[in-house]
This record gives C-alpha cells, sequence and structure tokens, in this order.
C-alpha cells in the first residue's frame, strides 16, 4: 500500500444547520458529504471539479484534517487520521500541506512575505531557514527581495506564488490546493498553472486541485473526481472524462463552459 | 446614431493618476458591446462613469458621455439622476449583497417604479409579477414575499435582471454578472440576458473578464488595458484575427477544455512590456499636450 | 488604489490635534505643583467669585477666576488633570488586558468558553452601570483605588464583546486555517495570528475607555463618591460650580471644557492611531 498517499473510505461528513436549530436541541445536521470512497496513488495529480454546494471544499479541508469527518475513513500513507486529535496529527502536518484560495486572506495581512514562508519552518524545528525561504521564493520564480514585503503589496499572482512557496518550503508529500486561480486574470493562471505542474514533477509531489472550472485541470490533471451535491458521480482519468463523459452533470458541466469561439453551438 | 457616445473619457485618481486614458466607446441602441480586459483595466469604471457611481477618489476630468443626445457632464445632477434613471439600468455582479437582506424582494423591484418613475404601486406590482415570469421564476408571486436569503444565488441574479429590464430602459449595463455563479448557472443566465436584450432590443454593456462569454452574448468588443482601449472590434472578426497583440494573447491564454494538452500559455512578458511602453507614450503625450 | 491607501496613512490633523491636547494635559498634570499659580486648596474668602482675566473686576491673578471659596479654578483643574489621567491610564489598560483576554479566549476558541464568558458578559450588562459604580464604591469606600475598581468591574464587558466579534471573524479566515495547517497551536495562533490583527481594534477601544474613565471618575466625583470633597477633581468642580452657575459661570465651563476636550481627544486618538497602525488597506 505504500504507493497510495490517500486511501478514503465511505467518507461522511455533516454541518449543524443553525438556521434551523429549535430553541432546545440540537441543530438538524446538513449532510455535506455522503459517502465518498476514492484512492489517491503517489505522484497523481488528481483534479477534484463540482458546482457551489458539491462539497469539493469540504472534502480538501476534511484531507488534510482542518475538519473531522463524522464517519468512514482517512488513511494518510497507511495511518488512519479520521479522528486524530490536534496533538497526533501536528507531526504529520508538515507532510500535507495546503494552498488557498484568495491568497490575500491567508497570508496574515500583518506578516512580511519572509515571516510567513519562515513561519511554518520555525514551527516544525527546522534547520537553515533562510535558506530554505531564498529558496522557496526562487522555486516559485519570486525575486529573493520580496521577503520584506507585505501581502498587500503585492500583485494577485504574486500572492498566490507566496502562498505555493509556504506550501512547498516544508517539502510535504501532498498538497491540497484549493481554487488556486479562481481569482488570478487569465494572464497571471496560466503562469501559476504551469508552475505548478513543474513543482509537481520536479519535487515529485502528489497534488489534490479543487476547481469549479474543468478547462483550467486538463492539463495538469491525470484523473478527475466529479462531485455532484456531496456525491461522486465519476471518478475517470482525465483523457477518457473529456473523451466521454458518462455521468449526465459531468455532461451538463462541460457543455455550460463557454469557449471563446462565437461558433461554439451552446444549447 | 449612437445611443450612448462616450468620447475621450479621461477618469482620474484624485486628479491625478489616470484611471481611464480617453476612452471612446460607441453602443448604438439595441447593440450588445463587450467590455473586456483584465483586473485593473477600468473596465469596469466605464460603467460606473455613466453610472456616476464612481467611487469619491475618482473623478472625470476630460472627455464627454453622450447619452442619448444629451451631454450628461453639462446636465445638473439632479437632472443627470433623472435621465440615467429613466433610461439606465445595471444588472450588478453580486446577486447576494445587490438585494437588501432585511426586505422583501417585491418591494425591491416595484420601488424604482413607484419612487423614480411614478408609477402607481397597483400598476409596479403587475409589472414586477409579469417581468418575474419573463425572467422564468416560477410561483413568482410567492417570490415577491420572499426575503433575498431565501433564494438561490441564480433566482437572485433572475430578479436583479427582472428589475433592470423592469423600466424598459434604453441600456443595460451588466457588471460582470455571472462572475459569481457556478457555470451551469452563468449558461441559463447568459441565455436569459441574450433573451431579454433581444425581446425588448435593450443596448447592452457588458463588462466581463471572460472572452468564452464574450464570444456567446456580445457584438461588438473594446478590449482595455491599463484605462485605455487597444481594440475596438466586432465580436467575429477579433475571434478571427484578434488585431492588437495584446488581445491576441489574452486569448491564447483564455483556456480551452477541447484542447488536449490543455492550452496554457501565458501573456508573454514582451506582449505586456509592449503595451505598457504604449500606455507610458501615450502619458507622455498627454503631458506635452498639456 | 494604491494611492488612497498611502494616503490614509498621513497621520492627518486629528491625530495632530488629539494627540496635542492629550500632550499639554499630560505635562500639565505633570507638572501641576509647579505650574500652578496657587495651592489648588488655598482658600481666599475675600477673592471668592472672581471672574475670568478678560471680564470687569477681574483679578489678574486668578486667570481662569476664582471659585465661591476663593480657589483658583486654574490650578485645580491642573491638579484634576492629575487624578483624571492616572484614573484614564490604570483603569483603561486593566480594563483592556481583561476584557481583551477574555474576548480573545471567547472569540477564538470558542465552545464552552465561549458559552461561559459569553453569559457572564450578558448578565454583567443587565446591571445599570452607574448605580453598579454607586453600590461598590458604597462598599470599597471612596478614594482612587476604588474609582479605578469601579471602573474595571463595570466596563470589561465592552471589550470581551468587541473583541470576542473582531476575534470570531479573524479566525475564520483562511491565514488562521493555514497555521493550523502547518501545526501551530491552537494558543500560538491566537498570540501570533489573531492578536496582530485585533491589535488596532484594541487600542482604538483602549483610547475610547481612557475618555470613559474620565467620565465616570466625574461622574462619581459630581455625586460626591470619588475622592475627599475637597480635593480638586473636575466632576467635584463641576457639581459646585452648578450650584453657582448664575453668579459665577466660569466655575463650571472651566473643568466642563476640559473634560470634554479630553474624552473627545481620547476618542479620536483611538480612531486617529488605529488608521495611521494598520498597515492593510480598509
Amino acid at each position: 500500500m505504500s504507493d497510495v498517499i490517500y486511501d478514503v473510505k465511505d467518507l461522511r461528513l455533516s454541518f449543524p444547520d443553525m438556521s434551523r436549530k429549535p430553541i432546545l436541541g440540537p441543530a438538524p445536521r446538513i449532510e455535506i458529504l455522503k459517502g465518498l470512497t476514492f484512492q489517491i496513488p503517489k505522484g497523481e495529480v488528481l483534479g477534484i471539479v463540482g458546482g457551489s454546494g458539491s462539497g469539493k471544499s469540504t472534502l480538501g479541508r476534511a484531507l488534510i484534517r482542518l475538519i473531522e469527518p463524522d464517519s468512514g475513513q482517512i488513511d494518510f500513507e497507511g495511518t488512519d487520521i479520521t479522528h486524530m486529535g490536534e496533538e497526533d496529527l501536528r507531526p504529520l502536518r508538515r507532510r500535507f500541506q495546503m494552498i488557498f484560495q484568495d491568497p490575500l486572506s491567508s497570508l496574515n495581512p500583518r506578516r512580511r512575505v519572509g515571516g510567513i514562508i519562515a513561519g511554518p519552518l520555525r514551527l516544525q524545528g527546522l534547520e537553515g531557514i533562510d535558506a530554505r525561504v531564498k529558496e522557496a521564493l526562487d522555486m516559485v520564480g519570486l525575486p529573493r527581495a520580496f521577503a520584506s514585503r507585505y501581502p498587500h503589496e503585492l500583485s494577485g499572482g504574486q500572492r498566490q506564488r507566496v502562498g505555493i512557496a509556504r506550501a512547498i518550503a516544508l517539502r510535504p508529500d501532498f498538497i491540497l490546493a484549493d481554487e488556486i486561480v479562481s481569482g488570478l486574470d487569465v494572464s497571471s493562471q496560466a503562469q501559476v498553472l504551469n508552475l505548478l505542474e513543474d513543482l509537481v514533477r520536479e519535487l515529485g509531489l502528489t497534488l489534490a486541485f479543487i476547481s469549479h472550472d474543468l478547462s483550467v485541470i486538463r492539463r495538469l490533471c491525470s484523473r478527475i473526481l466529479v462531485l455532484y451535491q456531496g456525491e461522486i458521480v465519476e471518478n475517470a482519468a482525465t483523457a477518457d472524462l473529456f473523451a466521454t463523459p458518462t455521468a449526465p452533470y459531468t455532461q451538463e458541466l462541460l457543455s455550460a463552459i463557454p469557449l471563446p469561439d462565437p461558433d461554439q453551438v451552446w444549447v | 446614431m449612437s445611443f450612448l457616445s462616450i468620447q475621450d473619457l479621461t477618469v482620474r485618481l484624485r486628479g491625478k493618476t489616470p484611471i481611464l486614458r480617453r476612452v471612446s466607446i460607441d453602443v448604438a441602441a439595441g447593440e450588445v458591446r463587450a467590455l473586456v480586459g483584465e483586473s485593473g483595466a477600468g473596465k469596469s469604471m466605464i460603467g460606473k462613469s455613466v453610472l456616476g457611481t464612481l467611487p469619491q477618489a475618482l473623478g472625470i476630468t476630460g472627455g464627454r458621455i453622450i447619452l442619448d443626445g444629451e451631454d450628461l457632464e453639462q446636465l445638473s445632477p439632479r437632472a443627470r439622476r433623472q435621465r440615467i434613471g429613466a433610461k439606465v439600468a445595471l444588472i450588478p455582479q453580486d446577486p447576494l449583497t445587490a438585494l437588501n437582506p432585511s426586505r422583501r424582494v417585491g418591494p425591491q423591484i416595484t420601488n424604482r417604479l413607484v419612487d423614480i418613475l411614478g408609477w402607481s404601486r397597483k400598476a409596479a406590482e403587475a409589472r414586477a409579477l409579469e417581468l418575474l415570469n419573463e425572467v422564468h421564476i416560477p410561483d413568482p408571486a410567492r417570490v415577491m414575499r420572499a426575503y433575498p436569503h431565501e433564494l438561490s444565488g441564480g433566482m437572485r441574479q433572475r430578479i436583479l435582471i427582472a428589475s433592470a429590464f423592469a423600466a424598459e430602459p434604453k441600456l443595460i449595463i451588466a457588471d460582470e454578472p455571472t462572475t459569481a455563479l457556478d457555470v451551469t448557472v452563468q449558461k441559463q443566465i447568459l441565455r436569459l440576458i441574450a433573451e431579454m436584450q433581444q425581446r425588448h432590443g435593450t443596448a447592452l454593456l457588458f463588462v466581463t473578464h471572460d472572452l468564452g462569454v464574450v464570444s456567446k452574448v456580445c457584438q461588438t468588443m473594446s478590449v482595455l488595458y491599463s484605462g485605455m482601449v487597444v481594440e475596438d472590434t466586432k465580436v467575429r472578426d477579433f475571434f478571427a484575427s484578434p488585431g492588437h497583440p495584446y488581445s491576441a494573447a489574452l486569448l491564447v491564454a483564455t483556456p480551452k477544455y477541447t484542447d488536449p494538452d490543455g492550452s496554457l500559455t501565458p501573456v508573454p512578458e514582451a506582449v505586456i512590456r509592449a503595451v505598457e511602453e504604449e500606455v507610458a507614450a501615450f502619458d507622455r503625450r498627454q503631458e506635452g499636450a498639456a | 488604489m494604491r494611492d488612497t491607501r498611502a494616503h490614509s496613512r498621513k497621520p492627518g490633523l486629528r491625530l495632530w490635534l488629539s494627540g496635542g491636547w492629550i500632550t499639554i494635559l499630560v505635562l500639565a498634570a505633570l507638572l501641576a505643583p509647579w505650574i500652578s499659580p496657587h495651592d489648588p486648596l488655598a482658600q481666599d474668602l475675600f477673592a471668592g467669585r472672581m471672574p475670568p482675566f478678560w471680564q470687569a473686576g477681574a483679578d489678574p491673578n486668578y486667570w481662569l477666576g476664582t471659585d465661591s471659596l476663593g480657589r483658583d479654578v486654574l490650578s485645580r483643574i491642573l491638579h484634576g488633570a492629575r487624578l483624571a489621567l492616572t484614573v484614564a491610564l490604570i483603569a483603561g489598560v486593566l480594563t483592556c488586558l481583561i476584557g481583551a483576554i477574555l474576548g480573545l479566549i471567547a472569540g477564538y476558541y470558542g465552545g464552552w468558553a465561549d458559552l461561559v464568558i459569553s453569559r457572564l458578559v450578558d448578565i454583567w450588562m443587565a446591571f445599570p452601570p452607574v448605580l453598579f459604580a454607586i453600590l461598590l464604591i458604597a462598599v470599597l469606600g471612596t478614594g482612587m483605588t476604588s474609582i479605578i475598581i469601579a471602573i474595571v468591574v463595570i466596563d470589561w464587558t465592552r471589550f470581551a464583546r468587541v473583541i470576542r466579534a473582531e476575534a470570531m471573524s479573524q479566525s475564520k479566515m483562511d491565514y488562521v486555517a493555514s497555521a493550523q495547517v502547518v501545526g501551530r497551536s491552537r494558543f500560538g495562533t491566537a498570540l501570533t495570528e489573531i492578536l496582530p490583527n485585533v491589535l488596532p481594534t484594541i487600542v482604538a477601544l483602549l483610547t475610547l475607555e481612557m475618555g470613559i474613565a474620565v467620565i465616570v471618575e466625574a461622574i462619581l466625583s459630581f455625586v460626591n463618591l470619588s475622592i475627599s470633597t475637597d480635593a480638586p477633581t473636575w466632576g467635584g468642580m463641576i457639581a459646585e460650580g452648578r450650584t453657582s452657575v448664575h453668579q459665577a459661570w466660569w466655575v463650571l465651563v472651566f473643568p466642563l471644557v476640559a473634560l470634554f476636550f479630553t474624552v473627545l481627544s481620547f476618542s479620536q486618538l483611538g480612531e486617529g492611531l488605529k488608521d495611521h497602525f494598520d498597515p492593510v488597506l480598509r
């Protein structure tokens, strides 16, 4: 089983619905994830696609245990982390990292870029922090001088590079990228995606790439998981999914994307 | 004869930094024109200049906005508001914040008709019902009494569209109207906007960053970079052969899922540098003239 | 939009004005024994109710006139500033510390801690504050320590409320999640991620609280519950001036003006500092 990073079985997760909470007693729960089963092999780039309310972000956050599932099982490299406490998770945390959707809100506005990247390294007690920060900045193609800047002084694409640098500086085995290009312009979108592709190759990363947009993940992902209302409706190799989408929802999703082409028939 | 004619419009931040650089755009009656550009290109500021809703720090420092034959800048603020209220409407970007959460939907559609255009409340309500029907909302009477949070994002955007068309404006400014929506909902909303536009013959100024969307709903387009119009063309001509290196690069950078290799081509540095230089040269000319 | 930010970072007039007034006041309070033209307690019944210097019948020795017992109004205001500022500083900082810590715990840790602290705040706030203070002083006895305790006991809830809300909204930000992703402990996250981001609010509240402390001290002096009746306090002076407002308005007006500008300056200083020290565009 060493070639599988994540082994997920019948994963279920629900949140209390506070808007329908009775005066007394617990709030009714809304099921977000309804029994998901899949694996992420080592070195794979998995695309997780779905609309709003599909549960894709919740799934991502459950994988890196920012939230605790109700039931089912998540094995990370053979270790059951489903209900692991924060203390036990801490040594594992270095091995799975996350890049967030909105770099502005995921980078502490009051800290400089250098400090943002160094923080996790210091926390994990690593040596040679300065060198590692410089290396991480080099790898994401940012000038080293950016270490002394604040996030709000950077452009959107640059901020997202900082987010990537922070994640890879720890040399994790697995990275979760949650809608990381949806807030970017097309020109920087392509740059960030290309950067990620290079890093995956160079560092031998395993990546889960969450997106609502099928068109940005075709190049990057080897396999795609389509979520619809908390269920996996399709789990297929990228080429197959684009050639012959089997689930009706995938077909609908594909046909709804407006291609930059006035001749596309769009019914 | 254009319904809206923007001529050499210059908008500056605190009278200094240019945000729009002598922008000229014409929209004929019934025309659908796209304003395309990346963030910071100033595309939303054009619509805001027309509507008179520019942020406080920004001001129009030159040029004219001629709406239906009248120069808006020559009118008193009151007359300007009255003209805009009668002839122009807005479909906003974010359907979640564009409706007041503490008021029912119905009055939010009818108030404009009653307060600004002097309709009777009964007539306004009838009109609102009719419009909600037109935008394919099931059980419109119930939706009129609902609060915004009880409705989905797509539903709310439909309501905003109905509300925009309510007073039969001659021009609608749609500011990234589908950016906040799921792609499947986006499709429905775009089709709805196109359908309503055709039925009512309204001119549409469609602000977007998505060339895919442009190719589906627009007839003409202006591509902006750094507050400057770099290309003004017909949509079909643009997609056949873009006329400016920057807009050409933008088209190439737009991802196409039909491309087997995923087409991830960033806008080349050289193209950005060239268009930046174009902007700088323009600024130098302006300073020389002043 | 970058220029907007640069613009709002300029210290601005209100920061200068409010900071200037507070500085003058602090200097006056520190130097009161040396710069006061008279002993604030010295009575001179022959020089009672002298008007300020520009009015007919004024004695140039008494710039702002004298009260009914012939005590120098200016000297009393200067000495009164000592008490006002001492109370403001100590009560303000203590209130801030207690309230902010509890608010931070409630807002960030949530759960049981939040439940207990929030309910406590709710119950606390149901007591009428002035009555509560008077009751406390009655139990503790008069004196500066009692005033400070009363203010802290009453007002920590204000901080707890606001900081709790702020900490809650900050804890939903992704940078808090990202701290968790890299394995930072809960406490570490609160200290390094949340606290710096609620600090501007804390500063603004602190200065506001200092202004409130000045008012509360004045109110307590006004109802004769502050320190000894003889001692120069602004509230005491206002109470006294009220009785003779038709004969000698200056006894009432000058301490009132000092009080007004001090409270206003504190609140403006807070807002100004908040804008000035916030590196983030709002």
